[in-house]
């Protein structure tokens, strides 16, 4: 490739007048892209190829051990928006479980989280050692964290019913399963929030809560004219992430519940999976998986447009 | 406010934060208790903190029958995320040293397409992704579970963030010495980003041994599995073996808690760090 002569990033700026001349000869023309090739092998095969080819995919009648792939156009997809059809109904099944894990996780893991950084946003003894703490769930797979709460969820053994004196079927029955998946996706992943949230409160400036106290506001004016608008980049960040997280839910569902009952709490992800990779439909799982995505990014743009919205205001 | 309330303020503060942590350890302190119990004793409807006897029954017959070759999981399991870590490391770091510091024709537009990929949602990967592994011939082996996810953007989006930062003063200095771009990079760049190096190293680590999903469909026979999926599909088959499946977590926890032990600022900084800089 002959582009110009590749040179030294001057990070100073304007601080050598006229660029680096002195360096433009020393490095090769190649030589930054000698730097990025191997990983951009591994982008262009597993990233960028499989963007086009699972879209492809979902165009066909694709079973992996058939010769025969004949191209259906937008079937798959027409199929699928078709509720009376058996994958139409189990797809959109599996996008009500998503749904409705959706949207009983995200306040939660929002609040509790945000909860108990504030409560650790001080200097006190001990502090790092309840952060190490609330943390460690999330360092573990989500595979120990589903057999260790099928166990402890046990409608007949389990410490949960023993110890709450209750004698409830947390796993094979609604909406006890709903509030398992759910109260075990807090404990897993409550840690990981709160270590976000509380970095984003040491951000913000000593000052500008010292400057609220002075002007005689109280805790909850503080809360809301100093702590929330200076979180609000960090707020962002943590609901996208946590919706698309929990719209993602697989292994807790495969794990505690096995969709169980009657496949209600078997998620998109769970079920695009079985169809593709067990009972290998792949152009069907290719056609699920490009809808629950624009419902994915629909969300996200949601998101970013409500925050913006609020600056402006 | 008087040094009183302060004081009575502070010890509710530490009741509720210690019983908050006390729920959040018991149910993996209930897992190591159990995984020492009898095949009977772990069945009881009668709950016991203390195993009596105490036995090892449970980690002998997981890891020692044919069903459940859990050593074997456990192996590749290492194998796995160590592979992985190191092909993350040895493929973003170089790349985002070019992004970061040399200036080239098309740079600003392939670091828009790797950053856009951040937003793709893995879900369209997953069923392509197998079809590709499966024409590489990888499916039912190691390399199906090291190398896909090494493609991801976010290794090298997190280590340009940190090569951005460096001052030129040095790499300038070398250079009028006649150093190579090769050579500044090895001698200069990466002594500096060592930080950020052990932090990715340690997050493609965890990653890679947790991993549940992709290892589940992509490995097939029983000495192939990793140890998430190997316990997962034990547990279809076993769901009321509970001495021998708290064993198993055990056995899939005790490498991830040892690093995070070991680790652990860097773990928490790195993760609730990597996000917010962009």
């Amino acid at each position: 490739m002959s582009g110009p002569p590749a040179r030294v990033e001057d990070p100073s700026g304007a601080a050598s007048p006229g660029g680096s001349p002195r360096t433009a000869g020393r490095m090769r023309s190649w030589t930054p892209y000698a730097f990025c090739a191997p990983y951009l092998v591994l982008f262009a095969v597993f990233m960028v190829l499989p963007i086009g080819f699972g879209f492809w995919t979902s165009l066909h009648e694709w079973d992996i051990n058939l010769p025969a792939k004949p191209f259906v156009g937008l079937e798959n997809y027409t199929d699928l928006f078709d509720p009376g059809s058996v994958d139409g109904s189990r797809f959109w099944s599996a996008m009500r479980a998503t749904g409705i894990f959706t949207v009983f996780s995200v306040p939660l893991l929002i609040l509790l989280p945000l909860l108990v950084a504030l409560l650790m946003n001080g200097r006190f003894r001990g502090r790092n050692l309840y952060r190490a703490v609330y943390f460690t769930p999330y360092v573990l797979g989500v595979v120990v964290v589903g057999v260790v709460w099928q166990f402890l969820l046990d409608g007949n053994i389990g410490l949960v019913n023993h110890y709450l004196g209750l004698d409830v079927q947390w796993t094979t029955d609604v909406p006890a399963a709903w509030v398992a998946l759910v109260g075990v996706t807090v404990w897993w992943t409550l840690g990981l929030n709160a270590v976000i949230f509380l970095a984003g409160l040491q951000d913000i400036p000593r000052e500008l809560h010292e400057a609220a106290m002075v002007d005689g506001a109280s805790a909850w004016d503080r809360f809301r004219a100093v702590t929330l608008p200076g979180l609000r980049p960090v707020m962002l960040f943590v609901v996208n992430t946590t919706i698309l997280a929990s719209a993602n839910m697989f292994g807790q569902s495969y794990l505690i519940t096995r969709g169980a009952p009657a496949d209600q709490t078997k998620t998109a992800i769970y079920l695009i999976a079985e169809t593709g990779l067990r009972q290998f439909d792949m152009g069907t799982a290719s056609a699920m998986s490009f809808i629950l995505a624009a419902f994915l990014m629909v969300a996200s743009g949601l998101v970013f447009g409500a925050f913006r919205d609020r600056r402006k205001a | 406010m008087t040094g009183d309330v302060r004081r009575l303020r502070r010890t509710l503060l530490h009741l509720v934060l210690a019983v908050i942590a006390a729920l959040y350890l018991s149910p993996l302190v209930y897992m190591v208790v159990t995984s020492f119990k009898t095949r009977e004793a772990a069945g009881s409807t009668e709950p016991r903190w203390v195993p009596d006897p105490v036995t090892l029954d449970a980690y002998r017959e997981i890891l020692g029958s044919a069903d459940s070759p859990a050593l074997r999981w456990f192996l590749n399991s290492l194998a796995a995320a160590t592979g992985h870590a190191v092909l993350v490391l040895v493929t973003a770091t170089p790349a985002a040293y070019a992004l970061a510091r040399l200036r080239f024709r098309g740079r600003n537009l392939l670091f828009g397409t790797i950053v856009a990929t951040l937003f793709v949602p893995p879900v369209v990967l997953l069923i392509p992704n197998f079809l590709i592994v499966n024409e590489l011939a990888w499916v039912d082996s190691l390399p199906a579970v090291i190398v896909p996810a090494a493609a991801g953007a976010f290794g090298v989006f997190f280590l340009r963030q940190f090569f951005i930062t460096l001052p030129g003063e040095l790499e300038e200095a070398a250079e009028l010495d006649g150093g190579n771009r090769w050579q500044i990079f090895t001698a200069i760049a990466l002594p500096l980003a060592r930080p950020a190096l052990v932090t990715l190293f340690l997050l493609s680590f965890l990653t890679n041994w947790n991993d549940f999903l992709w290892p589940l469909y992509v490995l097939l026979s029983p000495e192939s599995l990793t140890l998430p999926a190997g316990l997962g599909n034990f547990q279809s088959a076993n769901s009321v073996r509970y001495d021998l499946l708290m064993a198993g977590a055990v056995i899939a926890s005790a490498p991830v808690i040892v690093l995070y032990l070991v680790a652990q600022r860097w773990v928490i900084e790195g993760i609730s760090r990597s996000g917010l800089k962009g």
